[in-house]
């Protein structure tokens, strides 16, 4: 299938016009249980190349302006938001080591009674990695900025906007694809009833549930929904609305 | 001759002439009492003795009829709303009986209209409130009602004023600054009577509608103290009034907007309470609702306080707990009564606003003001609600658009909420009325005629989206709960709490103590829209599929628009058939109780299912319809399973990761049988038995967890009976249907021995939360039954947590502690379970049997037996057979007599199992 649109490198088309000095981040203000001692260290943000190369390097990590302006030209949130989520992305980060790990998030408790928690969890990490920088913590829940009026008729023919109908789309699909063969197989749909449903209803209930699911979806015969099926079953939804978030405008 | 033709119009004459010519029927007289009666009467004629309400139900019928007749052409009603055309009715009416008459007659009273025509409108949209919308909206709905009608009243007053001292108003409209505001304070206010009967047949999206509709409910305590307030100040005279009374006017604001929604929630509290102890008066119920909710209105306008606002409150505040309480029975009679009043109510008044504008001796017309006054609230309405809605804006997830600004200005509408103020006015006080209340005719009939005719034409130009009445399928509503469970994950790691946490305070203080006030203990069936709609859908799929019944029947492709064909058609087609077709007989579309197929059922199990099972989530974010709230209880418990799975998940991924633990299919567990019963069932051995723990993995590739203990809990396995449940159930109420229960749980000894060695962490296995049921469960025939038995199988949860996971485990038991009771309290208390519902019976009894056509009849054999296979791992193995003989005879209860052959399903499949 064709690579998800996280991974895919983007070129960025918006050029923000604003002053650079404006954009000197400084993170502290908004981090009051930083130790002062630590404050002369530079964080930074590891280079999207080498995201497993800082693990335990703990190596000093700056947010850099470029970063901050990359971060932004990519997930069109505001310098004030970038810096706000940059503070949660250091509490939560317990390692101190710039990038979070799987334990890092597994320890916000709610996640722990989310049934599709580690699903979730799972998505923030690119593939084959087990650590996330900020920028990919960025560029994960960019998904979840709501869309912008001015966004809808701008950058037509620019890369596709993280936060687009299909890009929230493709974030709630790839939860049911475990095996990124851009179908949702009865297995896979099965795993997922699994978690979300409740202990008192049987396999084969759970089976029955699965199998007239994908056939209400399935188009081609095939037994299984593929993304332009499930694109098609949720047509009729609000998805721009369900899938946004306020706080990450 | 106008007589013979319009003997329903003529009732005013029939009663004149009855004076004109007593004599033609000789024994008429009976109402004088001077005269002795002249023996016995073969005949009496007695109309002055039913006559108010004769006329009232007459009047009602007429209108009845009218409708009808309106919707006798779908061409009318689809291009003029009812309420348009009703006015026109009237004026007609109107017309007419001043003609015939001489004098007006038939008029809306303001005291009429107040304590009975009002209350049903207001009820019927309090009690049918989407909620979860309202309050999604609140802040906007709140803002546009208390800002907007402020913005209007004083705007328009003022304007209005001004248009005088420049000289444009004739100089016989005599009115100071104090009356314009008078004036503008009633007419400023949109009506919510106008509002729906337009909005309701323009289909604009649900947020503009609520947010509309909202306002025109909300805004009656603003309107009320606005012309309370300036009509006081206007017989005080202006010179009188000081600065506190305008201070008391504020104040007054307040009072009456908070003491008339605190009216109706006491109102919404003693009927839910009282709902709650029906259960064996059914009958009554109905009534309670409408009494308690007509008690709230007619209590605030006695404390004259809000009372719109009150009933708004009432039928808000009230509708969870006594949809909850009440019998499916009582709940149709509830909706249907009310919404037969409504109409009726909303009918009459559209009609009686018609007669009433002919009547030319209560107005006096004024060019300039009538036109100033248009001009005015149409531009105001326009220019508040651009300013508001760019405030609101700032703060909006979804923002309201410039098209959504000139609907909701147009969407205005004034009506009879005015008209009634406006001939309240005392014409000693107001000089003006008259010219008052010409103009307020004029701008209830141009809002309601002119703006209710265009308003659809507007809508469908600008392109508004339009709500979209779709058929809801299981891949929404399963991809929707996907998205409600993502987004709260992802608030939660973005560590933000708004709106959200709020909501869950109060909803955790709504099951905490309202919910366990307030609900019949046996009160967590649950209904909800997407239920409705659900429900709805598959009437008419079962209809349109009797109806080509015929020719279906011997077709093999058994296809209904929103189901898809089954792959198991093959093999089940003929019982599916004969169930399917076999109620086909009694399906009448006029029933209210519609008479369910076979596969209406089956349908009802599913969704039940998926309702009943599917784990809410914490916080959802945008209403796209209000779905039921959550049982808090068992969200509780939820959390503590999902809890539990994660955990183990992470523990497994862990192990198999890090550990590369080679997982055996390891014996079975030492198990000590038997507290209390737990000897009682060995005894027929010859079917085999399931118990499916639902911790065991049912996953494929998911092995059992305790399979690598190193050290295996020991699992007591207690039965209770029915009657040694009556004995100690001493803290839970007895409900109409219980069973066994099976618990298994640690033994305190391992507890202990967890808690000594560290290694060993006991958590306690989650209740089985049993799903609602819903009326069309109830009416099933397996479940009419009282005798039958529950079993619900639950297993203790024993975990293993390797010492370099300890930190994070105990960090997540400890977080997790703080937010929801300590977990190991609950655990051991043999819990009384509500009513078992179908779900829990499908859930439990027909696990073991595949080919039960009620649990898998869209499941192929093969991928049962796969699943089953899969599932059942030889751990489990002879205890599931030594366990069996319950379940089958269990199952046996059920059983109905039409699905013989299932019986031969069950003996198949065991064969080929054993």
């Amino acid at each position: 299938g064709p690579p998800s649109p996280a991974h895919r490198p983007r070129v960025c088309s918006r050029v923000r016009s604003r002053n650079s000095a404006l954009s000197l981040l400084d993170p502290w203000p908004y981090l009051p249980s930083f130790p002062p001692s630590r404050r002369g260290r530079y964080w930074r943000c590891c280079s999207r190349g080498a995201p497993g190369s800082v693990m335990g390097s703990r190596a000093s990590t700056l947010l850099r302006d470029e970063e901050l302006e990359e971060i932004k030209k990519e997930t069109g949130c505001e310098f004030g938001q970038i810096t706000r989520l940059y503070s949660r992305f250091t509490s939560l980060d317990k390692g101190e080591n710039g990038t979070l790990s799987r334990e890092d998030f597994q320890r916000i408790p709610e996640l722990a009674i989310n049934p599709l928690g580690d699903r979730i969890i799972n998505a923030f990490f690119p593939e084959g990695e087990d650590q996330v920088n900020f920028r990919g913590f960025m560029r994960t829940l960019a998904h979840f900025r709501p869309i912008e009026d001015n966004e809808k008729s701008k950058d037509v023919n620019g890369p596709e906007p993280l936060n687009s109908r299909s890009n929230k789309l493709h974030f709630a699909f790839r939860l049911y694809d475990l095996d990124k063969d851009d179908k949702i197989s009865r297995d896979e749909l099965l795993q997922v009833l699994r978690m979300m449903v409740g202990v008192n209803i049987s396999d084969e209930q759970l089976g029955s549930i699965a199998d007239r699911t994908i056939q209400e979806a399935d188009q081609d015969g095939d037994s299984a929904i593929s993304f332009t099926e499930f694109v098609k079953v949720l047509e009729k939804v609000d998805v721009e609305q369900k899938m946004s978030i306020r706080f990450l405008h | 001759m106008l007589r013979a033709a319009l003997p329903l119009l003529g009732l005013p004459l029939v009663g004149a002439g009855e004076a004109e010519e007593p004599t033609s029927e000789s024994e008429s007289e009976s109402g004088s009492p001077g005269e002795p009666p002249p023996g016995l009467a073969l005949f009496r004629w007695q109309w002055h003795e039913v006559e108010a309400p004769y006329l009232v139900a007459l009047w009602i019928l007429v209108a009845s009829l009218a409708k009808i007749v309106f919707h006798l052409s779908r061409k009318v009603t689809s291009l003029v709303p009812e309420s348009c055309l009703l006015i026109l009715l009237g004026l007609v009416l109107g017309g007419i009986v001043l003609a015939v008459a001489k004098k007006a007659e038939y008029q809306l009273e303001p005291g009429t209209f107040f304590l009975f025509l009002l209350p049903p409108i207001v009820l019927d949209s309090g009690y049918f409130m989407p909620s979860r919308l309202f309050f999604d909206n609140l802040g906007a709905i709140l803002t546009y009602a208390v800002v907007g009608t402020l913005w209007n009243a004083f705007t328009t007053g003022a304007a209005l004023w001004g248009l005088q001292q420049a000289g444009f108003v004739g100089p016989r409209v005599q009115a100071g600054l104090l009356d314009f505001l008078l004036f503008g304070s009633l007419i400023s206010a949109v009506d919510p009577v106008a509002v729906l009967a337009v909005f309701e047949e323009v289909h604009v999206n649900e947020t503009l509608f609520i947010i509309v509709f909202g306002e025109s409910l909300l805004n009656d305590a603003v309107t009320v103290v606005l012309y309370k307030v300036c009509n006081s100040f206007v017989e005080m005279g202006s010179a009188k009034v000081q600065a506190t009374d305008y201070l008391k006017g504020v104040a007054s604001l307040f009072v009456v907007s908070l003491g008339g929604a605190a009216v109706g929630l006491v109102f919404a509290f003693l009927l839910a309470l009282t709902t709650r102890f029906t259960k064996r008066v059914r009958i009554i119920e109905p009534l309670l609702v409408f009494l308690l909710a007509y008690a709230a209105y007619l209590t605030a306008e006695m404390a004259s306080l809000s009372a719109i606002l009150a009933v708004t409150m009432c039928g808000l505040g009230c509708k969870k707990y006594v949809e909850a309480n009440i019998s499916h029975k009582s709940r149709t009679a509830v909706k249907y009564t009310m919404k037969t009043l409504a109409s009726c109510a909303e009918t009459v008044i559209f009609m009686l606003l018609g007669i009433s504008a002919v009547d030319s001796s209560k107005w006096a017309w004024d060019s300039g003001l009538v036109l100033g006054t248009l001009f005015f609230i149409l531009f105001f309405r326009a220019l508040g609600v651009v300013l508001q809605t760019w405030v609101l804006n700032q703060f909006r997830l979804v923002p309201l658009d410039k098209i959504d600004q000139v609907v909701m200005s147009y969407g205005g509408l004034r009506g009879a909420v005015a008209f009634a103020l406006v001939i309240l006015l005392d014409r000693t006080k107001v000089p003006a009325k008259d010219y008052f209340v010409a103009t307020t005719i004029v701008v209830v009939f141009f809002t309601v005629i002119v703006q209710g005719l265009t308003i659809k034409p507007l809508v469908k130009w600008l392109k508004v989206k339009r709500s979209e009445h779709h058929k809801p399928t299981l891949n929404q509503e399963l991809h929707e709960h996907t998205f409600d469970h993502i987004l709260a994950a992802v608030e939660d790691v973005v560590g933000h709490h708004g709106y959200h946490y709020w909501r869950d305070r109060w909803e955790q203080f709504d099951k905490k103590y309202l919910s366990q006030l307030l609900m019949r203990r046996s009160a967590y069936r649950i209904r909800d829209q997407i239920w409705d709609v659900y429900y709805r859908l598959n009437i008419r799929d079962a209809i349109s599929f009797v109806d080509q019944g015929g020719h279906v029947l011997s077709s093999t492709g058994l296809t209904l628009p929103s189901m898809p064909s089954r792959n198991s058609v093959a093999e089940t087609s003929v019982t599916n058939l004969l169930r399917e077709s076999g109620s086909g007989a009694c399906l009448d579309l006029q029933v209210i109780d519609t008479v369910r197929s076979g596969r209406d059922r089956e349908d009802a199990v599913m969704h039940h299912l998926l309702c009943g099972g599917l784990y809410k989530p914490r916080r959802r974010y945008k209403a796209g319809c209000s779905r039921h709230f959550i049982s808090e209880e068992a969200q509780e418990r939820q959390d503590k399973e999902v809890f539990q799975q994660n955990m183990k998940r992470r523990l497994e991924s862990f192990k198999s990761t890090k550990h590369n633990i080679c997982f055996t299919k390891s014996k079975p567990r030492p198990r000590k049988a038997g507290r209390k019963k737990a000897c009682a069932f060995p005894g027929t051995p010859a079917w085999g038995w399931r118990l499916t723990a639902p911790s065991q993995s049912p996953l494929p590739g998911r092995l059992p967890p305790f399979n690598s203990c190193p050290c295996p809990a020991a699992v007591i396995l207690t039965v209770e009976s029915e009657e040694e449940e009556e004995s100690d159930s001493s803290e839970t109420e007895k409900e109409d249907d219980e069973g066994i229960i099976f618990v298994a749980r640690a033994t305190s000894e391992v507890l202990q021995e967890g808690k000594v060695s560290g290694s060993l962490e006991v958590c306690p296995s989650p209740r089985i939360i049993p799903p609602s049921p819903t009326c069309a469960e109830k009416e099933l025939p397996w479940k009419s039954g009282q005798g039958e038995l529950a079993v619900y199988v639950s297993s203790e949860t024993t975990k293993i947590v390797p010492v370099d996971m300890q930190t994070g485990w105990n960090q997540s038991i400890s977080s997790l502690e703080s937010l929801a009771s300590p977990p190991c309290t609950q655990a051991p208390t043999l819990t009384r379970l509500s009513p078992r519902p179908l779900a829990a019976e499908e859930s439990q009894a027909p696990l073991n049997l595949p080919s039960d056509p009620r649990s898998s009849f869209a499941f192929p054999p093969s991928l049962a037996k796969a699943g089953r296979s899969r599932s059942e791992s030889s751990a489990d193995l002879p205890r599931q057979q030594e366990l069996q003989p319950l379940m089958g005879q269990e199952d046996h209860t059920h059983l109905s007599p039409g699905t013989a052959n299932s019986h031969w399903c069950i003996q198949f499949n065991r064969s080929s199992r054993l």
